[in-house]
């Protein structure tokens, strides 16, 4: 028994939840939601239970796919169940079997009409996430993608705000397109190889042009996903329309979905169109430090803001790839995962605050501190480490790539330092005008503080935002092999010999 | 314990004492915010003076903690340098924090914040000890980092104000300005030197002197100029140098504690620390000592002529810290880094003593900080009137007082000095002590001499908020309780003596001798200071009798009898002179502007460029027309393919997923 959980773990991440989430949707009683809601909840604790041994057992030496398992699926397509995952994937599993118990107790009172549906989505969708990571083979990859994608309409359809079908709409065109070329990408390789192992594509030697268009078709979809400049206006209204769960897991996750196919799939297939196109890149991931952290500055709905302010970290993730180095690619990854507590502890507060006054517009509020004291201490260390305060999170991913990229081009991290004044100044301006200054109006001066189930999502956040700034070496130990063999076969070329 | 042991519990004790109040300071009886806080800074004082001593006799320790991070060749590390420049900050920041956190028994009593503020001091007094025990650059941008980050939430301790949450903000704000330049010289010596360790980057750093890095074009600058200035550049912004000192004076909206603790004492000194630390970096660039004095220089002056304005106690005493950090970046730029470290730790004591002067002064007048309502303190403030006096006198630079010392020798350095902008310094810092002299005895004869202004003021039934009741005409100042007093006292006796005492060994003797390097070939002024010492002074009481013979001393003399004049016997005049002189007391008015052309170029420029992005960039142009362009035009298109179309979102992603596999089928026939 035990022998047959080790050898599948990552099945058990994957199902686990998507099996819990099923067992809600039938087992649920509108009448009873209590206990639909201590299932959901047992269901994702079971689920990240499941994943720690990822940690426990993991191999800090290899560099490779761990966790392997895998039989034959499609014989006629010679497609794979086959999933593993290195170093880049186990915190990013972790760190999404983890948000899922977040969003659950997060939706515990807040979701009232169809909590078993809401429940069973994010369950699922957390078991097809952890698939995306681990998925090996490019179909199931493929599969996994474009699964997750429906619970995520459906949450942002059902339990979004007004304005919602405009949002999904805009998420589905953004993210059909990219996807498209994607698998014109898979089936173009699939031709060349007769293969669908991702590790096959590794070593399957390509021409220059045609490692470019293979770039840009992955580019198409992972960049939407990130999103980089220009393709991000999807997320600012996606965002405000989704529920405060939706809106966590989108943030979180989600982003981190098109952070990782880079490492996976574009970068190792095409590693010459990677160097070709680094360029490119880079000024993309500069622009959306820069550009969206200015105008993050002057939005006026909180969850905009901070829509706005993700784009702008995840700048730093593609401008980390994109500068072929190790703590470049590294910081890259740290960014992910603290991006994924802070962003999530963000809209998590938007939440607390929305839930009790239902607007999300900065000038809404004024002088929170003074109803919410508790409330207010978190949203400043939230905030600070949105800032990238040393000490936080939010530090360790920021300072490790504008380290690395100043090895490359001093101007790199010329700009992307920029980040220190704008983000702060969007961040803490948010701040003061929500939380500071004489209580602002009758709404605000009835609020009141956090309740033991908010304080207790938010205590483990900042804990973990405060762990990961103050000791980020475990982490770094668990990528540091991978990206080491990551970086090594970027700079192997792969042209065929000859051209 | 082992020594590794106290070097560990100096910094932690107080951020143990800081959690514990800061999270259950709620459930805690009042009194113990303020027994956890000083018992945790009191050890750690007291065991930092166990090491200062132990360091005079000791090698420098030099360990790390914890490794907190691995990346490829590159290896971060948590670390303490404890030698003697770091063993004197860690005395000089734990006594002057525990004499702030007794005086806030009495400053604070009856705040509703009481327990946070505590939790607060205690918290950046442990920043600033890992700040100044770090072995590393990374570790000193934490420290660096957090102490603002204190400094932020202190400023804006008194959330409700809007003077206090503007200037925190932008306290904060204009320190990461200064951090940008910072962290990018950090990146500089992480890439050439291949570490971020300070031993391993100084004993590289010789070799490193000729290489030249080039940034845009074919120009090719050297590397230790480029990396000393964006270092220094942090220095600008967390010790108040011009043109980053705004965030100084409207720093005094925290509580008086901190403006001594923190914007006096401390905090703002870690730059002039920083630079001293690196001095083995900066000694390799002429050009960039040369930056550091003219920049040093201009703040000294010009910051020292808007004190001379000012009628709100806290922001006098404020432009004078300003001033004094001039002369102390005025020192590290003519290469007399121990000079400059001397005058940080005489500052610390008497500046610390005149803001908690000032404090208790705010408390006697009810929370007016109005110096022209004020006059004939030293009545009912007898130690508060001495106190002060004897810090204004330090100040100064009066012969024997401990600031004497420490200013003459800037001045004396600054006169040998050779590097490019020498000239300009010796003057800067020669008129300066005229303008601190007549600024500071202004302030001390409007407040403790003369008439009893605020009896004479109409109170015009305005409602006054929490913190600026003011004293009615009828009722008398009272002097604090012993909670306020006692600091007092326990820093004017540094500021008397403490010059007299440390001058010698700390400039002339071996104190610093392998913590700060100095190149006296390239920059003699240390050296001839040194002979100078030797050849005439001989002794501290030699220095000091030989300086009433001097300039600064006349200077200085001249500037308290005209501040005795003007504001003693001839009232009028100063009131003529702003009438006649209104230009340029408009410009002084206004701080010269800074703070108008930052809200209006950077503030409202970056609004607005952030504005013109989100309305063209992403609304017109990516929304408007590409996205919903294709999304009007595929709408088009479906009208005509409507019926086959059910609308819901989810069923065109299982649409897409079959169509996978209709497309694979496809493949598999062609096969």
């Amino acid at each position: 028994m035990v022998d047959f959980f080790t050898q599948h773990i990552l099945s058990f991440a994957i199902w686990l939840p998507i099996l819990a989430g099923i067992l809600v949707l039938f087992t649920a009683n509108d009448a009873k939601p209590g206990a639909t809601r201590w299932l959901a909840l047992l269901g994702s604790l079971a689920s990240f239970a499941v994943t720690i041994p990822l940690y426990t057992l993991f191999n800090f030496a290899d560099g490779g796919f761990q966790f392997q398992e895998g039989f034959q699926w499609i014989a006629s397509f010679n497609i794979h169940y086959h999933l593993g995952a290195d170093g880049i994937a186990v915190p990013l599993i972790l760190l999404t079997s983890f948000t899922t118990v977040i969003v659950v107790i997060a939706a515990w009172e807040v979701i009232e009409k169809r909590v078993a549906q809401y429940m069973a989505s994010f369950l699922i969708m957390s078991g097809l996430m952890i698939g995306v990571f681990s998925a090996l083979d490019a179909i199931l990859y493929y599969v996994f993608w474009e699964a997750m994608l429906i619970p995520m309409f459906l949450v942002i359809g059902i339990w979004g705000g007004p304005n919602r079908v405009y949002a999904t709409v805009k998420f589905f065109l953004y993210t059909l397109l990219g996807s498209l070329l994607m698998l014109v990408a898979f089936i173009y390789l699939f031709h060349q190889t007769g293969s669908f192992e991702i590790v096959d594509y590794y070593r399957f030697p390509m021409p220059l042009h045609v490692q470019v268009l293979i770039f840009l078709a992955f580019f198409a979809a992972f960049a939407v996903k990130i999103p980089m400049w220009p393709v991000h206006t999807w997320l600012p209204d996606a965002h405000v329309e989704a529920p405060t769960g939706g809106s966590v897991v989108l943030a979180a996750i989600a982003l981190k979905l098109g952070g990782y196919s880079f490492l996976r799939f574009a970068m190792p297939i095409a590693p010459d169109a990677a160097h070709h196109l680094s360029g490119f890149m880079i000024a993309l991931s500069l622009i959306a430090i820069v550009y969206i952290a200015l105008v993050a500055l002057v939005q006026k709905d909180m969850k905009k803001l901070i829509a706005y302010s993700s784009i702008s970290h995840m700048g730093f993730v593609t401008l980390g790839f994109f500068i072929f180095n190790s703590l470049g690619l590294e910081g890259a990854i740290v960014q992910m995962i603290s991006h994924g507590f802070i962003s999530a502890a963000m809209f998590l507060a938007v939440g607390v605050l929305y839930d009790r006054v239902h607007s999300r517009q900065i000038d809404a509020y004024g002088g929170v501190a003074n109803t919410m004291p508790v409330f207010a201490a978190f949203a400043v260390l939230f905030a600070m480490a949105n800032s990238g305060l040393p000490g936080t999170s939010g530090f360790v991913g920021e300072f490790m790539v504008i380290l690395g990229a100043i090895q490359v081009n001093f101007w790199y991290a010329f700009l992307a330092s920029f980040t220190l004044i704008f983000g702060a100044a969007y961040t803490l301006w948010m701040v003061k005008r929500v939380f500071y200054g004489e209580v602002a109006n009758q709404h605000v001066a009835e609020l009141k503080d956090l309740n033991k189930r908010e304080f207790l999502i938010l205590a483990t956040l900042a804990l973990l935002v405060l762990g990961l700034g103050v000791y980020p070496q475990p982490l770094t130990d668990m990528t540091n092999a991978t990206v080491t063999q990551l970086l090594s076969h970027l700079a192997q070329s792969k042209l065929p010999a000859g051209l | 314990m082992t020594m590794q042991q106290i070097y560990l519990a100096i910094p932690l004790l107080p951020l143990l004492a800081a959690i514990i109040v800061g999270l259950c300071g709620k459930f805690l009886p009042r009194a113990a915010a303020h027994i956890v806080t000083i018992t945790g800074v009191g050890v750690s004082f007291v065991l930092s003076a166990y090491v200062l001593n132990h360091a005079m006799t000791a090698a420098p320790y030099n360990e790390t903690v914890y490794s907190w991070l691995k990346s490829g060749n590159f290896s971060f590390e948590i670390g303490f340098l404890i030698d003697r420049l770091s063993a004197m900050m860690m005395v000089v920041v734990t006594f002057v924090s525990l004499m702030v956190h007794i005086y806030t028994i009495g400053y604070m009593a009856e705040d509703r914040g009481y327990a946070r503020f505590f939790s607060y001091i205690s918290l950046f007094t442990f920043s600033m000890l890992m700040l100044v025990m770090s072995n590393n650059f990374m570790q000193l941008f934490f420290g660096w980092e957090a102490v603002g980050l204190v400094s932020y939430l202190l400023i804006g301790f008194w959330y409700t104000r809007p003077t206090a949450i503007y200037a925190n903000l932008k306290a904060f704000l204009v320190n990461r300005v200064g951090d940008f330049g910072f962290l990018l010289g950090i990146g500089l010596v992480l890439f050439h030197f291949g570490s971020l360790d300070y031993s391993a980057v100084f004993s590289v750093a010789p070799q490193m002197a000729d290489t030249k890095v080039n940034f845009i074009g074919d120009t090719y600058w050297s590397l230790m100029t480029v990396t000393c200035i964006l270092l220094f550049i942090g220095a600008m912004g967390k010790s108040a140098q011009v043109p980053l000192h705004v965030w100084l004076p409207d720093s005094m909206e925290g509580p008086t504690p901190i403006s001594a603790l923190i914007h006096a004492a401390t905090m703002v000194t870690a730059g002039i620390f920083m630079v001293a630390r690196m001095s083995p970096l900066f000694e390799l660039s002429s050009t960039a000592l040369s930056f550091v004095l003219i920049i040093g220089s201009i703040t000294a002056l010009f910051m020292g002529f808007l004190g001379i304005i000012q009628n709100d106690i806290k922001r006098v005493v404020a432009y004078s810290t300003l001033s004094q950090l001039g002369y102390m970046t005025v020192a590290l730029g003519v290469s007399a880094y121990s000079v400059a470290i001397f005058h940080l730790m005489t500052h610390a004591f008497f500046k610390a003593l005149l803001f908690l002067g000032a404090g208790a002064v705010i408390m006697g007048m009810h929370h007016d900080q109005d110096i022209r309502n004020m006059g004939n303190l030293k009545k009912y403030m007898p130690v508060t009137w001495i106190t002060s006096l004897i810090g204004s006198l330090a100040l100064i630079g009066t012969p024997f007082l401990s600031g004497f010392y420490s200013k003459d020798s800037i001045i004396e350095a600054a006169k040998f000095s050779t590097i490019t902008g020498s000239g300009f310094a010796y003057f800067a810092v020669l008129a300066g002590v005229f303008v601190t002299a007549f600024y500071s005895f202004r302030m001390y004869f409007l407040v403790f001499h003369g008439k009893e202004k605020w009896r004479e003021i109409k109170h015009d039934g305005a409602h006054h908020d929490e913190h600026h009741h003011g004293l009615s005409p009828t009722e008398d100042p009272h002097e604090p309780g012993w909670v306020v007093k006692l600091p007092l006292v326990l820093l004017a006796i540094p500021s008397l003596f403490i010059g007299y005492l440390a001058i010698e060994p700390m400039l002339y003797g071996d104190f610093f001798k392998k913590v700060i390097f100095v190149d006296s070939d390239q920059h003699p002024a240390m050296y001839a200071l040194a002979h100078h010492w030797h050849t005439i002074f001989h002794s501290p009481a030699g220095m000091a009798l030989h300086g009433l013979l001097t300039l600064p001393f006349a200077l200085a003399a001249s500037g308290v009898g005209l501040a005795w004049f003007f504001y003693m016997k001839r009232p009028d005049i100063p009131e003529m002179i702003q009438k006649r002189f209104s230009a340029i007391h408009c410009i002084l008015e206004n701080k010269y502007g800074f703070d108008s052309f930052n809200d209006r170029v950077f503030a409202a420029g970056s609004r607005l460029i952030g504005n013109k992005l989100w309305l063209i960039g992403d609304v017109k142009l990516i929304d408007g027309v590409v996205v919903n362009g294709t999304a009007n035009l595929i709408g088009r298109l479906s009208r005509v393919v409507r019926k086959l179309q059910s609308g819901m979102i989810y069923h065109y992603a299982f649409a897409m997923i079959i169509g996978v596999f209709f497309m694979l089928s496809f493949y598999t026939l062609k096969f």
